[in-house]
């Protein structure tokens, strides 16, 4: 039994090995994963962190006639671009209107009189809020600007000796209480998203192959002519299936490690250290999903008379324990020990708690490992049905 | 020997087998003879096993199929309608896999497969994916599989089907070489004239049923001045079958 399982298991391995198609598309998978993650990160990272540094050109029409605002403005990061196709407030705002320019400053022409003075100086932000992008931008501006005017009015009013604070009677401050890592969560959702993926993906091409491809290209009839029993070849089947989902998720995880080093996650508060012992806990976390998996593919592709309708089916399955993930990190599910039995979202939520950095707590682990394992075996027992009955010859 | 006994066998509304009985002996090259849908497939079908009777019975070497199908594989031979090679797999690792799943060493098994490959001259091929194969090739690739564990009995579903002249011939040579070492080859065709020159015994059949037995000797004596395949025409259109010789 054992010998008839492992020669089938060696041979599909082989012939696996040999076709293109499972090799390339395996790897893609592979990339993919850590690729869309990567970029991801950038993204967010840049949203959440550097926009307010990123340098702004805006056209400031009479620069000349302010030199310390156009200093301040420039100390953050708001330059003047210089030149400008127009010379007042009409034809500022007809370029504007046209989209030539993004935001144009017109520094009024009696700003200079009126600084000195007990007049307000003016200047005019001329912006078109259609725009989503000019709306943050002109807010930057507005930002600056006021507190230049605010910075002005307080050397003054110390000047005259009077309290700055006169001028402001009340002060609002704010008080986040989301933690960084909670805030990551749909970012984490995505990675045991791709964890998921990348594992059963791994399997899929071998469990069609070995099942409605072998039924397909009539090779499944002798081979049952043989002396050897049908479950035997069937758990050879999906040992070499469960073989390619776990070199998939250890690469993945290879992989997602090696390009998290070089991920800006500590600016999101999300811990990066995914070192070693989390890879290969997470390895640990989730292969016991894996044979469910293998069981499930097998039995379903058992089913399609060819690898086209198989691969329709499986398809879906993959879909189908990437939902819990998706709702636990829109709705921020916490890890609970009654949560520990759905496969699928208890390796999802286990991994999150590694990569937070927080402690493993054992009963969890062994309940998500046991009801997988177990739900694994009822199918794969039902699979053994299947492969009892003559209709699987097709 | 394979002793075929009143087997029934019926898929949904469809009657493929009403009654077989037959012999095919040791030593033999028997020839399962009937028009397409006769119910020949289904019967070698369950002469390897893969599928069930509904009633009769079905002896391989004196195993009962039904009982003991195991034990009675481990003297079977089946070389399939298509010949159901690994694509990816070369020639040889062909042979190897099946070999490996007869449960035979790795002393043996080296041993019979050189000898095989060498017979049937695949030497040239057989370290050559299975991929390209021609339709001869593939037939030979799966004929030296279907005998890597020597078997007393060889099962072989239209085999010259999709073959060319010389490939036909070649298969006809190594059949007599089997049934000269005391082999019991059971054989299917639709086509009279393929086999009147190969087979010892005729089974013909029709509708799921045998009409006529013997040997092309005794056919002849029996129907004088009538072809054998005018012999067949009649026996399958007497059952009702429609004759396609």
């Amino acid at each position: 039994m054992i010998a008839t399982l492992l020669t089938v298991c060696r041979k599909e391995i082989i012939e696996t090995l040999r076709e293109r198609r499972a090799i390339v598309s395996l790897l893609f998978g592979l990339l993919l994963g850590p690729a869309v993650f990567a970029v991801l990160i950038n993204v967010v990272v840049k949203q959440n962190v550097s926009a307010a540094e990123e340098p702004l050109s805006i056209v400031i029409l009479g620069s000349e006639r302010a030199p310390n605002l156009v200093a301040f403005l420039k100390a953050r990061n708001i330059r003047d671009v210089g030149r400008a196709e127009f010379t007042d407030l009409d034809g500022a705002a007809a370029a504007v209107a046209a989209g030539r320019n993004d935001l144009v400053l017109v520094i009024d022409e009696r700003y200079d009189d009126d600084f000195g003075t007990e007049q307000a100086a003016r200047v005019t932000l001329i912006l078109d809020r259609s725009k989503n992008r000019t709306t943050s931008r002109a807010q930057r501006v507005r930002g600056a600007v006021d507190a230049y005017s605010q910075q002005i009015g307080t050397l003054r009013l110390v000047a005259t000796g009077s309290s700055p604070a006169l001028l402001r009677p009340l002060v609002l401050d704010e008080y986040d209480v989301s933690t960084p890592a909670g805030r990551s969560a749909l970012l984490l959702g995505v990675l045991t998203y791709f964890l998921l993926f990348a594992t059963l993906s791994g399997g899929l091409h071998l469990a069609i192959d070995s099942t409605a491809g072998e039924r397909e290209r009539k090779s499944l009839e002798p081979l049952l002519t043989l002396p050897v029993s049908r479950n035997a070849v069937l758990f050879g089947k999906m040992t070499a299936t469960l073989f390619f989902m776990l070199v998939s998720l250890d690469l993945t995880l290879a992989a997602f490690k090696f390009s998290l080093a070089r991920m800006p996650l500590d600016q999101l508060g999300m811990s990066s250290s995914f070192d070693f012992r989390a890879a290969v806990l997470a390895f640990a976390v989730i292969a016991p999903i894996a044979p469910l998996g293998a069981a499930l593919m097998t039995l379903i592709a058992s089913f399609s008379k060819t690898y086209r309708e198989a691969q329709t089916y499986l398809t879906f399955v993959l879909l189908v324990p990437t939902m819990p993930v998706m709702f636990a990190s829109m709705l921020n599910v916490e890890p609970a020990q009654k949560l520990m039995w759905i496969p699928s979202l208890s390796q999802h939520l286990l991994v999150t708690m590694l990569i937070k950095g927080q402690p493993l707590v054992p009963s969890y682990v062994a309940l998500s490992a046991g009801s997988s394992l177990a739900l694994g075996a009822a199918v794969a027992w039902l699979a053994t049905r299947l492969y009892q009955r003559e209709a699987i010859l097709g | 020997m394979i002793e075929v006994d009143g087997l029934h066998k019926q898929f949904g509304a469809v009657r493929a087998l009403n009654g077989v009985s037959f012999r095919a002996g040791d030593g033999k090259i028997t020839g399962l003879l009937g028009p397409n849908g006769a119910g020949k497939s289904t019967c070698l079908r369950i002469l390897a096993t893969v599928i069930k009777p509904d009633s009769g019975t079905a002896r391989i070497g004196g195993l009962e199929l039904t009982r003991d199908s195991l034990r009675a594989r481990r003297s079977l031979g089946v070389l399939p309608h298509s010949s159901g090679l690994y694509q990816n797999l070369t020639a040889r690792e062909n042979i190897l896999y099946y070999g490996r799943l007869h449960g035979l060493s790795d002393a043996d098994l080296k041993r019979r497969t050189d000898a095989l490959l060498e017979r049937l001259d695949l030497g040239a091929i057989a370290d050559r994916r299975a991929k390209g194969f021609s339709q001869g090739e593939r037939t030979k690739v799966a004929l030296a599989r279907s005998l890597i564990h020597d078997p007393q009995h060889l099962l072989l579903d239209e085999p010259t089907n999709g073959l060319d002249v010389m490939a036909t011939r070649h298969l006809r040579e190594w059949l007599r070489e089997l049934r000269a070492q005391g082999r019991c080859v059971l054989l299917s065709s639709h086509v009279m004239q393929e086999v009147e020159a190969l087979v010892d015994e005729l089974v013909i059949i029709a509708a799921g049923r045998v009409t006529l037995t013997g040997t092309p000797g005794g056919l002849a004596e029996r129907f004088p001045g009538k072809s054998l395949e005018e012999i067949f025409v009649e026996a399958v259109s007497a059952a009702g079958g429609a004759a396609a010789a």
